[in-house]
């Protein structure tokens, strides 16, 4: 997985509460077996008209935000199915930070999965920095993971929480399975034990 | 010890092993698996050379991209989705895991095989890279939706690595008014709460009108937790679930069943335990409703007219405002007269025999509208069949539906299963996102009495006129 210490870049605003999982990348791109190519459907169905040309005030499409790694967004962000085409589809076009008041819970986990940091912050933070994110390419947004902060570009500071597990592995790009197979023997434990228990398992 | 909620007494049950900041390895019962958000775990697995650790407990079948014609043994499948099925097909063969394939009558959707399999039992985890795996909680088990790296963290080591969520209660007091079904509930339920109410939380459901649900309208309920931002739904199980699972191929048996009941009838919430959120619902005050927006929150009983914007708050101004727009309403509509085209009934959420014999109790000795396009997709072959044996198939076909074959459908149209730009749809289903039925498509979700309503009228119906 990619590592996620520090990013400094271009922050696009998409002040909407309730962005669902279907918005991020519709059903007819989850017919691929693969993990990458998503980014160019990103939004597909806010950001390209029904053959396929670009609707010009969509965010994504103005010149200052192509290149954005970073999305601000209203609160639960990522509501809707479990698809992890949802973060695929967000890093694969080159965002790697989330800044909203809150997400749903399975798109949250899978942004960890990918190294994309999912970043909360309360509603009054994140309207400021909606703000800065407006200005467009003239505004850089500086998102520090291990100091937990993140500093608009007037030079606001603010701190945010992130679950230290997380945090550890997203900083190392670290294989989540590869560390659970160190715990075999407890997993192995537990299943002498709950078959004993429950054998009808 | 302190009292616990049901889902403590199930949490503390499957923790294989917690570091020292509160992190956990979950030890998982049943994982699900469909084509979906399944062939980049098993890529995965095959390029670390990893083999799947507990096959025995992994169950796989296709749903989302199967055509439900008739003719579907015979392709019509794109060339993406018949890769898509294809690799699963070749999972399940070559890693081992049991697997019900697009010609066994026993397929159908992944959320309603494993219950009628008796794969999802009382007090288990059950898992499955799709939201609505809270369906199984109706059990009393700890079920809920995950990514496909979770997927793969499961089939490679049984475990996924969790912090425990909070405890809320949905208590629903009372009885339910006639018309009002379980889907009128969990509907009522996310549109008290917002789709974010139960971010963070494993919702219990319990009172009298749950209590008084079958299985059928208990995973109803739990499914569409999700909806309402839940990790999880859960309703503690009792003699109506133990009789459900009675005599299922995978229901344990003899001795072991007797074991398994009485386990299972430790299963509840104590006396006393805390829980961090209670929301409570008059089972009376309940209507029959339907969705207006683009959000499952967006919940009004059928006797109302469509909200103006500027009547809510904050973010949900622009929200509602966009949703109208998209939806084509004009506020102070009522929504008896809004028109529909389409009538889809099926889904996890309502694709049960119980769902289809409300539906069916509507049409009987009736006729859809004409020029509407109706269709019935049963959740599985096997509520198919039962469907036909009981009568309920003619009664469809008689009222101008078509009779279809098992998957999920126009629920979220991956299959040809669409609606085109502009068309209006009464829906059994879980979500009415922009788009969610095919690109432009309008959603209004109901129950399955309510929309065999719409179908004769042609119109959203209030289903107690009907009755």
């Amino acid at each position: 997985m990619q590592k996620f210490t520090k990013l400094s870049g271009i922050a696009a605003p998409l002040p909407l509460v309730n962005i669902d999982t279907d918005m991020i990348i519709p059903k007819q791109f989850l017919k691929t077996i693969k993990r990458s190519g998503l980014g160019v459907n990103l939004f597909d169905e806010m950001r390209y008209d029904q053959d396929g040309n670009e609707i010009p005030d969509f965010v994504l499409n103005k010149p200052q935000y192509r290149d954005a790694q970073i999305l601000v967004a209203g609160e639960n962000f990522g509501c809707g199915s479990s698809r992890e085409h949802a973060p695929w589809a967000i890093a694969d076009f080159g965002i790697t930070c989330v800044i909203a008041p809150s997400y749903a819970d399975i798109f949250y986990n899978n942004c960890f999965k990918n190294g994309i940091l999912p970043i909360t912050l309360p509603q009054d933070q994140v309207d400021i920095l909606m703000k800065d994110a407006e200005k467009g390419s003239n505004a850089r947004i500086e998102v520090d993971l291990e100091a937990q902060t993140i500093t608009s570009s007037d030079g606001d500071v603010f701190h945010f929480e992130v679950d230290s597990f997380k945090k550890h592995c997203l900083m190392n790009g670290l294989d989540d399975i590869g560390l659970t197979q160190e715990k075999a023997a407890a997993i192995a434990g537990f299943e002498a034990k709950a078959s004993a228990e429950r054998p009808w398992v | 010890m302190s009292p616990k909620t049901l889902y403590d007494k199930i949490w503390d049950a499957h923790v294989a092993h917690e570091a020292e900041d509160g992190t956990c390895l979950l030890y998982i019962d049943r994982h699900l698996v469909h084509e979906v958000t399944s062939p980049q775990a098993f890529e995965g697995l095959r390029l670390a050379g990893r083999k799947v650790h507990a096959p025995d407990k992994t169950i796989a079948v296709p749903d989302h991209n199967v055509p439900t014609t008739l003719d579907r043994a015979n392709g019509g499948m794109n060339e993406e989705s018949r890769i898509q099925v294809e690799a699963l097909d070749t999972n399940a063969r070559e890693f081992g895991i049991h697997y019900y394939p697009v010609s066994d009558v026993r397929q159908g959707i992944v959320h309603i095989v494993g219950p009628e399999q008796g794969w999802t039992l009382p007090g288990m985890t059950v898992v499955c890279g799709d939201s609505h795996t809270a369906t199984h909680g109706a059990f009393g088990a700890l079920a809920h939706g995950i990514g496909t790296s979770e997927v793969e963290h499961v089939l490679a080591t049984q475990t996924l690595i969790q912090k425990k969520s909070k405890n809320m209660k949905v208590e629903i007091t009372g009885k339910l008014a006639p018309g009002v079904t379980a889907k009128d509930i969990t509907l009522s339920i996310i549109g008290a709460t917002g789709t974010a109410g139960g971010n963070g939380h494993v919702i219990e459901y319990c009172g009298e009108a749950i209590r008084d649900l079958s299985m059928e309208g208990r995973m109803t309920v739990c499914n569409m937790a999700i909806e309402g931002g839940a990790r999880a739904g859960i309703i503690a199980p009792d003699e109506k679930t133990f009789a459900y699972c009675k005599g299922r191929p995978h229901a344990p048996k003899g001795a072991q069943w007797e074991a398994a009941v009485a386990y299972w009838k430790t299963l509840f919430t104590d006396e006393g335990a805390h829980f961090d959120k209670v929301v409570t619902l008059r089972g009376e005050d309940i209507a029959p409703v339907v969705t207006w927006g683009t959000s499952p929150e967006d919940v009004l009983p059928i006797t109302a007219t469509v909200p103006a914007a500027d009547s809510f708050t904050g973010g949900k101004v622009g929200a509602a405002q966009r949703s109208l727009d998209y939806m084509a309403l004009t506020p102070g509509t009522k929504l008896t007269d809004i028109a529909i085209d389409t009538v889809f009934i099926g889904s996890c959420t309502n694709g049960r025999i119980e769902d289809l014999r409300a539906a069916a109790a509507i049409l009987k000795g009736k006729k859809k509208k004409d020029g509407l396009r109706a269709m019935v997709v049963p959740g599985s072959g096997l509520v198919r069949a039962q469907a036909e044996e009981e009568g309920l198939a003619q009664i469809f076909i008689d009222a101008g539906f078509e009779w279809r074959l098992a998957g999920c459908s126009m629920c979220l149209a991956m299959n040809p299963d669409q609606l085109a730009p502009g068309e209006r749809c009464a829906a059994t289903s879980n979500r009415n996102f922009e788009g969610r039925q095919g690109r432009g498509g309008r959603t209004h979700l109901m129950s399955p009495a309510m929309a065999a309503a719409a179908a004769i009228t042609g119109k959203l119906t209030d289903v107690r006129e009907m009755m």
